[in-house]
């Protein structure tokens, strides 16, 4: 994991908050971070902690009751907020970054050909010829191991894995500077998750591809990632390297997580944590983990800010925090 | 094992749904189950782990009696499912309790929690208010959904995920039964919460001797919860076993790569490769000949797997695997 | 409720409306309505025909007549015995008369007790100006009635053969082509001569004007409030009945037959599909014509054929997709019978959809009766704002200028119609969130 030059991700306190009928929802709330060129970054959390907003927030892809926008989005060093809809559109969403979104098989259109879909980001964005544009879906369906044949087929016409393989090609054909993966393998069976995992591995290694990878199933991430980021109510609690992450978390809340995903090789007792996330409409002042953490003192009644520690990983926790 | 009936058993069952094209002809059967036979004595957790279409969540119906047997036959306490008739249904069911996969689906959205918990009751002829509530409140205390009163007039859509998991499980457990079929009881949950609910679900069992059938797709769970544990692909039982002996010597090739293919969380896993057969479960309505999983077999011995289907095997006291390579390592045949 | 102004103005409406209906229950029992909307001339001879709804004068400078209608109570009556048998009463109508138009028709009415001899009426008209007009002199019996305007005789004696009514309210300079109405005070007087004793008379004066009442009146002289009060309860009923019974009627088979499937539901999607294909109202017309015309039958045909057609079909939809729901999977599994799983489990869970649709099916009920009546299918005697239009139809109003006749029930099915949709839309929204805009 290198960090030469410009990080190709850098988010700068990224909010993104919805107004329902209950009130005002703080999903994303000020998360910051950033991500060094070829870097796979996984993000945890269950669901509510607001994983799923911010790849809304990154990608712009917001819904209509919007409440707040606000903070700036890097992308190698340009500020995308700052451009308009139309500018996003053409220019970043799916040229500079494309999504794989959950239960994306189920995002291909039915009465479409798989190839002329995959190859539809080319034409748009890129103003490729059909020809030209279909000559790449094959190369990019040849690097996700899914034959050629298949382009001029159905959406229907492909098995579970296959259609999540297409829906990555669609993703990667274009070269995009960053790929974000919301729960990609969560509807597959165990051993086309593996077969996606490796494919993911291979685009990784020989593409040098930077990847965001957003899920609630820790194991899964350990396929792929170089550095973990745990979210909780909205905010970041700790990013580390994947060594420091999976072997040694910090932060409580990681730590119980960790505790509580069974593994199969080593004979662990299990842990979990008693209570539920807090409410987003009314997120509580001070550390918002300190109601179902054991180790809370006075100090939690603040909110403490993320820092970075000697080792290099960032954490929001007064336990931490000098 | 013991002289006296088990309290389920299965007995070469077969699933068949039948695929209709127009409105009298037939285009052939899904054969979702395809001969599964194993006994299920009372207070044992079995744990059946495969993937989506292998027959493990028709096989949980079809014992619950929600599907009738096309051959073969399942009997529960004596009672054998492919005779009774529809009246006969509702003694059949009383001593079974059901879970399924999503809580918020499995309750009625418009009914409170009391009026959930007390339809079982009321249709097992339980109609006195006071014994219904007796029961109710027992029943909610054991999975920990207290204090009782708060939660008796809450609807399901008031509940978290975790508690709406509870309230099904204290409607699986009202009638007080012998066996509870639970069909992937943590796949929708938090990570945090699957944990919890698991513990719940052993403690209950522990307590009431229950049998448990147990369904996943994810098998780092089963040490947490079952004594045995069936691998099923394609509508057969390729390997069944003690979940301990399984993890130590998994034999069938289909064991082998579903155990390969689960990742501990290890920050290792991203430098390497994954050894996964390529290729997809076969299609049920035409499946391959011979063994199931010849076509992705790494080991598929040409000219046998792919034409004849292999019996059971076992190469070691009460583990059996239905695969070629071990038709020369059968022990003397003990109980599985 | 605050998000929703529509329910709001929805629910003004409807209140209005059963307002409306209840005043009309309360203070004219069906029985007396029926009997008054059935009633020929008998019943109607004091209402003017085809008169307009008074407030129309509101919109005029030059007003249209005003029905004056004088009973006992507005006369001034003297008595004068003149022998020992034979008294004198006289009775002094005096009114009012500031119109700038004829009354239609002048009418007296006497109703008689009387001993072997009939009293004796000689009758006075007085304009403003002073002149006079002696109209008759005549014998009154029970039940007599003398009509001053249709009077031919004295029109012929006396005025030259002019209109009676021209000439008794013009002034004296304006002509009988060209006439201008004297405004000013008029009397009417009668002197009766009683021959016995125990004879008693009495009197009623009426001007029939060309205005009447709250609503006018119609071809039969009816007054059109009792067909518009009654009207209300009647389209309420016929609406709510008609809505209630086909929609859950509906929503049971369209229940049972998706639950069981198999024969039992092919057969009733079959049933649905050929009844799609037979039209509606010729086959009411023919019910009408050669059965009868009940409201009730009518209606309940109605019903039948509306079950069993489009409504199932959707419905069979909404329940296809709950029946595989887990819960339903789950009663399954605790031995819930078939019956219970329908009305328990399944009913419920569809039932909120259903609001909505059975709102908006209230005024297609009611506009079905209208259009029933206005095609002559309708019950014939039922005071209903369709048998208003219809009676308006067959008499040409339109064509004629007797716009009030057609525009009162048209705007009163008009106010149902919106005011069940209003509401009906707005619970649409409400019962399906995704209709929503937060």
């Amino acid at each position: 994991m290198t960090t030469e030059g410009t990080p190709v991700l850098r988010t700068e306190n990224l909010r993104l908050f919805f107004r329902t009928m209950k009130g005002v929802v703080q999903a994303v709330d000020s998360v910051s971070f950033s991500m060094p060129r070829r870097d796979a970054l996984a993000v945890i959390g269950e669901s509510g902690c607001g994983k799923t907003s911010l790849v809304r927030a990154i990608l712009r892809l917001l819904p209509s009751n919007v409440h707040t926008y606000d903070g700036s989005v890097f992308l190698n060093d340009v500020d995308v907020m700052k451009l308009s809809e139309e500018r996003f559109r053409t220019n970043v969403r799916w040229t500079k970054m494309s999504l794989v979104s959950q239960a994306a098989m189920n995002a291909l259109n039915p009465v479409l050909r798989v190839g002329d879909q995959v190859a539809e980001p080319l034409i748009v964005h890129q103003r490729l010829s059909k020809q030209a544009a279909l000559a790449q879906a094959t190369e990019v369906f040849q690097l996700v191991g899914v034959s050629p044949d298949f382009l001029t087929r159905y959406a229907f016409e492909l098995s579970g894995g296959m259609r999540q393989r297409a829906i990555i090609a669609m993703a990667l054909i274009t070269r995009p500077d960053l790929i974000v993966l919301d729960e990609p393998t969560s509807a597959l069976d165990m051993l086309t998750q593996a077969n996606i995992m490796n494919v993911l591995k291979g685009i990784k290694r020989d593409l040098e591809q930077s990847f965001i990878f957003i899920t609630h199933d820790v194991s899964t991430t350990s396929e792929l990632s170089d550095r973990g980021m745990v979210m909780y109510a909205g905010q970041i609690v700790e990013l580390a390297s994947a060594e420091q992450f999976y072997l040694d978390p910090l932060h409580p809340y990681s730590a119980k997580l960790m505790a509580s995903v069974p593994t199969l090789k080593e004979k662990k007792e299990l842990e979990f944590i008693p209570g539920q996330p807090p409410s987003l409409l009314n997120p509580p002042t001070g550390c918002r983990f300190a109601d179902r953490c054991d180790r809370r003192f006075e100090k939690c009644d603040t909110e403490p800010p993320l820092e970075q520690l000697q080792d290099g990983r960032w954490i929001r926790c007064w336990l931490y925090n000098k | 094992m013991q002289q006296d009936q088990a309290l389920l058993s299965v007995q070469n069952l077969r699933t068949w749904f039948e695929l209709r094209r127009w409105a009298f002809a037939r285009a052939g059967w899904v054969r979702a189950v395809d001969g599964v036979t194993f006994d299920l004595p009372r207070g044992e957790a079995l744990a059946l782990v495969g993937e989506s279409g292998s027959g493990k969540s028709t096989l949980a119906r079809t014992i619950l009696g929600l599907y009738k047997p096309t051959e073969g036959d399942v009997v529960f306490e004596g009672m054998e499912l492919s005779k009774l008739r529809a009246s006969q249904m509702r003694e059949y069911r009383q001593d079974m309790g059901y879970i399924q996969q999503d809580p918020y689906g499995a309750l009625p959205p418009f009914l409170s929690l009391r009026s959930i918990l007390s339809e079982p009751l009321r249709i097992h002829g339980i109609r006195d208010k006071a014994e219904q509530n007796r029961l109710i409140t027992n029943v909610l205390t054991e999975v920990k959904l207290t204090p009782v009163d708060d939660f008796l007039s809450k609807f399901p859509h008031m509940l978290s995920g975790g508690q709406q998991q509870r309230a099904v499980i204290a409607r699986a457990m009202i009638l007080n039964p012998k066996l509870i079929a639970a069909d992937e009881p943590v796949s929708m949950l938090d990570a945090s919460v699957r944990v919890e609910i698991l513990k719940l679900l052993r403690r209950i069992q522990e307590s009431h001797n229950l049998a448990v059938i147990y369904i996943t797709h994810d098998l780092s769970t089963v040490r947490y919860f079952a004594e045995r544990i069936f691998i099923m692909y394609a509508a057969k039982t390729v390997e069944k076993a003690p979940v301990e002996s399984l993890l130590e010597n998994h034999y069938h090739p289909y064991t082998q790569a579903l155990l390969a293919a689960i990742p501990d969380p290890d920050p290792e896993n991203a430098k390497t490769l994954r050894d996964v057969p390529a290729g997809e479960p076969p299609s049920l309505v035409h499946p391959p000949t011979g063994c199931r999983f010849h076509p992705r077999c790494p080991r598929a011995i040409k000219g046998l797997c792919e034409v004849e289907e292999p019996p059971e095997f076992r190469p070691v006291p009460e583990h059996s695997v239905e695969c070629w390579l071990y038709k020369d390592r059968d022990t003397t045949p003990g109980t599985a | 409720m605050r998000n929703y102004p529509t329910i709001f103005a929805s629910f003004i409406i409807i209140g209005i409306l059963l307002g409306i209906a209840f005043y009309a229950m309360i203070s004219i029992p069906f029985s007396e309505a029926a009997l008054k909307w059935r009633g020929a001339e008998a019943m109607w001879e004091d209402t003017p025909r085809l008169a307009a709804p008074i407030w129309f004068n509101a919109f005029r400078s030059e007003k249209l007549s005003e029905t004056i209608n004088l009973t006992r109570a507005d006369a001034t009556i003297t008595e004068e015995a003149v022998s020992e048998t034979i008294r004198e009463e006289t009775w002094v109508f005096e009114y009012d008369f500031p119109f700038a138009s004829l009354p239609t028709e002048i009418k007296t009415f006497f109703t008689v007790s009387a001993g072997e001899k009939a009293p004796m009426v000689t009758l006075t008209w007085v304009k403003p100006d002073g002149t006079s007009y002696k109209l008759t002199t005549m014998t009154a019996a029970t039940g007599d009635r003398y009509s001053i305007s249709a009077d031919s005789k004295f029109s012929r004696e006396q005025l030259g053969g002019e209109d009676v009514s021209t000439a008794l309210y013009r002034t004296a300079d304006s002509t009988e082509e060209d006439p201008v109405v004297l405004t000013g005070t008029y009397q009417l007087i009668a002197s009766v001569y009683h021959f016995s004793p125990d004879s008693r008379i009495d009197i009623q004066f009426v001007n029939f004007g060309e205005v009447y009442g709250v609503a006018g009146t119609d071809h039969l002289r009816r007054d059109l409030t009792i067909g518009l009060l009654w009207g209300t309860p009647f389209a309420l009923m016929f609406g709510l009945l008609g809505a209630v019974g086909s929609t859950s009627i509906t929503f049971l088979i369209a229940a049972i037959g998706t639950w069981y499937g198999g024969f039992l539901d092919a057969a009733i999607q079959r049933i649905c599909e050929v009844r799609l294909q037979l039209p509606t109202l010729p086959i009411l017309i023919m019910l009408g014509t050669f059965y009868s015309r009940s409201i009730f039958l009518i209606l309940g045909v109605i019903i039948a054929l509306d079950i069993f057609s489009a409504g199932i079909k959707t419905y069979r939809a909404m329940f296809m997709q709950v029946k595989n729901l887990p819960y339903i999977e789950a009663a399954r599994a605790y031995g819930a019978s078939n019956m219970r799983i329908i009305v328990r489990y399944m009913i419920p869970k569809v039932a909120p959809v259903l609001i909505p649709n059975f709102v908006t099916l209230i005024p297609s009920f009611v506009f079905l009766e209208a259009s029933l009546a206005v095609l002559n299918l309708g019950d014939p005697t039922a005071p209903t704002w369709g048998k208003i239009l219809n009676d308006a139809y067959r008499n040409g109003a339109l064509y004629r200028g007797y716009y009030y006749w057609v525009l009162e029930p048209a705007i009163l099915l008009m106010f149902t119609g919106l005011a069940f949709s209003m509401l009906g839309f707005a619970l649409d929204r409400i019962f399906n969130p995704r209709l929503r805009r937060v």
